[in-house]
């Protein structure tokens, strides 16, 4: 067991390296409209993946994604005339995972759907703020980002992907994954075990929300222009939803395939028929939910095993 | 200076009718159904939508328009109970999963209701005029369409809970929501009984939309603002009470009022401070148990 194990992981790890490797050359190969799609692809996977890392296992539905991306947005924004690019993503990643740990200590307490309606508030709170300054105190609404060139861009967000990929595997092979596996079953009794329950949560809920950041940073420097409604939009909070749900929570690859599906639909949809996109969007929602409760690598799972799947999602 | 005080409060009053009338409804989806429903905004939309199609193509008025828009939200909710929600319950393994899918599969709703009024509606703002002439209160002056809301808001209020507490079917809702499964056993068709709740939520949210239509400009993007605020009173109020989503609501509307008077930027900022303080001090609402 053990032996097909090592070599199943060594596999998996195999094709990973394999799959990076052939993204990083991407630039060399591919038309440049190409590696703008990718990266477009990247980011959701990286928001779904992050999203995953805290939301998979504990089962705690979080809508804040957009807020942290938000403050990355902002970050860049606003220190992109100033600092060099890995500082803006640093202090990006850095602000995302304050807010983070402030809004989690406070929060994580709370029941299950309290806390998702509580991180939803948050995304249209710090829009809110954020405009009320711009109006009060700026006297302008919307910034200009910092332009930088689309390969670089594209191999920024790769990396942070990768290292969100490393992040997310070993936190998930450790005893943290473990616990907090066991906070997803039963909270009450992961305390009894001797977990303390708020502060892994909350951890988790910060370095999910610091890759989330990262991204913000990266990505507003291909929008040019941005305002409190282009930084702060909910949409933002749903897709990793969306997408872990449609993939499947039980592997990393599932966020991975949901997310190179709607990225690619939102591609050839979005811009010509944006109202179709997203009714098309609400339906595949509830179809998934009410249909694939494990989602697709879910589904695949099951008819491969033809038996029952272990599930993590739980949401 | 007490004009300028009256002018805040009643304000404030009419904000709050509206606000308590909407989340009646949402108390009774989470409440009793246990669907946290975050497209009811989205209701209260197409019932402000379709009223101000009704009035444009027929020159209906909005009073007359709530014998059509009322029972079609109801039917909508009821419907969407039977197929969506039914099957969700039915192979969640607990009732917190359940609270979550039903929770995402209701973000799936908004996304369709609101796009289908995109493509009906289109984007841009809408209004009609109804009653438009001013009202003097101890002279402070107010619109007449929007006393006129007040008016309905607080009476759809209290016909709901003489039906809860006075008939057969209030009493069946009042123990669906207490404990589910030993209603069953009593003879309760549950199935039935949340399906109307979710229809009654529905027909609020449809009446709520249509008297803001009477006194507001609409468009397509105008819910999930309102079901902010609904989450917002039914937390403060309770869950599944009537009494305490009325004096949730219009305490809302006097903050509200109060704060567009000082800060119009920062309504929403206040009402989001004033659910994190709640939930820290009292997670159950004011009037829960």
């Amino acid at each position: 067991m053990n032996a097909r194990m090592n070599r199943k992981s060594l596999y998996s790890w195999g094709s990973a390296v394999l799959l990076v490797l052939l993204l990083a050359l991407l630039p060399i190969y591919g038309a440049p409209y190409t590696v703008i799609l990718v990266t477009s692809i990247i980011m959701y996977a990286a928001l779904t993946v992050s999203w995953v890392v805290f939301s998979g296992p504990t089962g705690n539905v979080s809508l804040a994604p957009a807020a942290f991306m938000g403050i990355g947005i902002y970050t860049a924004a606003s220190l992109g005339k100033f600092l060099p690019l890995p500082l803006v993503i640093l202090v990006a990643a850095a602000g995302s995972l304050c807010l983070a740990l402030v809004v989690g200590a406070l929060t994580l307490r709370l029941k299950g759907l309290y806390f998702s309606i509580f991180t939803f508030g948050l995304v249209l709170l710090l829009r809110q703020l954020v405009l009320w300054y711009e109006v009060r105190f700026t006297h302008t609404r919307g910034r200009f980002v910092v332009v930088i060139d689309n390969t670089t861009i594209f191999y920024v967000m790769l990396a942070i992907f990768v290292v969100l990929l490393i992040t997310a595997h070993l936190l998930r092979q450790s005893k943290y994954g473990a616990a907090l596996e066991a906070i997803g079953e039963d909270e009450e009794a992961a305390a009894h075990a001797g977990v303390n329950v708020t502060a892994m949560k909350t951890i988790t809920f910060g370095v999910s929300a610091l890759f989330m950041g990262a991204t913000g940073a990266i990505m507003a420097t291909k929008w040019t222009y941005i305002d409190p409604y282009i930084a702060f939009d909910p949409f933002f909070s749903f897709m990793p939803v969306l997408m872990a749900v449609f993939g499947g929570m039980a592997t990393f690859v599932g966020p991975i395939i949901g997310a190179a599906v709607f990225g690619l639909l939102e591609e050839l949809l979005l811009t010509q028929f944006p109202f179709y996109y997203m009714l098309m969007f609400g339906i595949i929602l509830v179809v998934a939910i009410t249909y694939l409760p494990n989602g697709l690598t879910g589904l695949v799972m099951k008819w491969r095993k033809g038996g029952r799947t272990e599930s993590h999602a739980n949401p | 200076m007490i004009v300028a005080i009256l002018d805040v409060v009643v304000a404030g009053l009419l904000l709050g009718g509206i606000y308590a009338l909407i989340s009646v409804g949402l108390s009774l989806q989470y409440g009793v159904a246990r669907v946290f429903n975050v497209a009811h905004g989205e209701f209260m939309m197409l019932g402000a939508l379709s009223t101000w199609s009704l009035n444009q193509a027929f020159g209906m008025n909005p009073i007359i328009a709530m014998a059509i828009c009322g029972p079609v939200a109801f039917v909508i909710g009821y419907v969407l109970h039977r197929t969506l929600f039914k099957r969700l319950r039915r192979i969640s393994p607990s009732i917190g999963a359940f609270e979550g899918s039903s929770m995402l599969a209701s973000f799936g709703l908004l996304f369709i209701i609101q796009n289908v009024a995109n493509l009906i509606w289109g984007t841009q703002t809408k209004a009609y005029t109804f009653m438009a002439y001013p009202v003097s209160i101890l002279g402070a002056l107010f619109a007449a369409n929007r006393l006129v809301t007040l008016a309905f808001a607080v009476a759809f209020g209290i016909v709901f809970y003489l039906f809860l507490v006075r008939t057969r079917l209030g009493k069946a809702i009042r123990a669906a929501a207490q404990d589910p499964s030993t209603a069953a056993l009593m003879g309760v068709n549950i199935n039935q009984v949340l399906a109307l709740c979710f229809g009654f939520g529905a027909l609020m949210a449809g009446l709520g939309g249509l008297l803001v239509s009477m006194s507001y400009p609409m468009q397509t993007t105008m819910g999930l603002e309102y079901t902010i605020i609904t989450i917002i009173v039914v937390a403060l109020g309770g869950m599944g009470s009537i009494p305490g989503s009325f004096i949730g609501g219009f305490l809302l509307g006097l903050i509200g009022s109060i704060v567009t008077k000082i800060e119009p930027g920062l309504s929403l900022a206040a009402y989001y401070v004033l659910f994190m303080v709640l939930l820290w001090i009292k997670p159950t609402g004011i009037m829960g148990k």
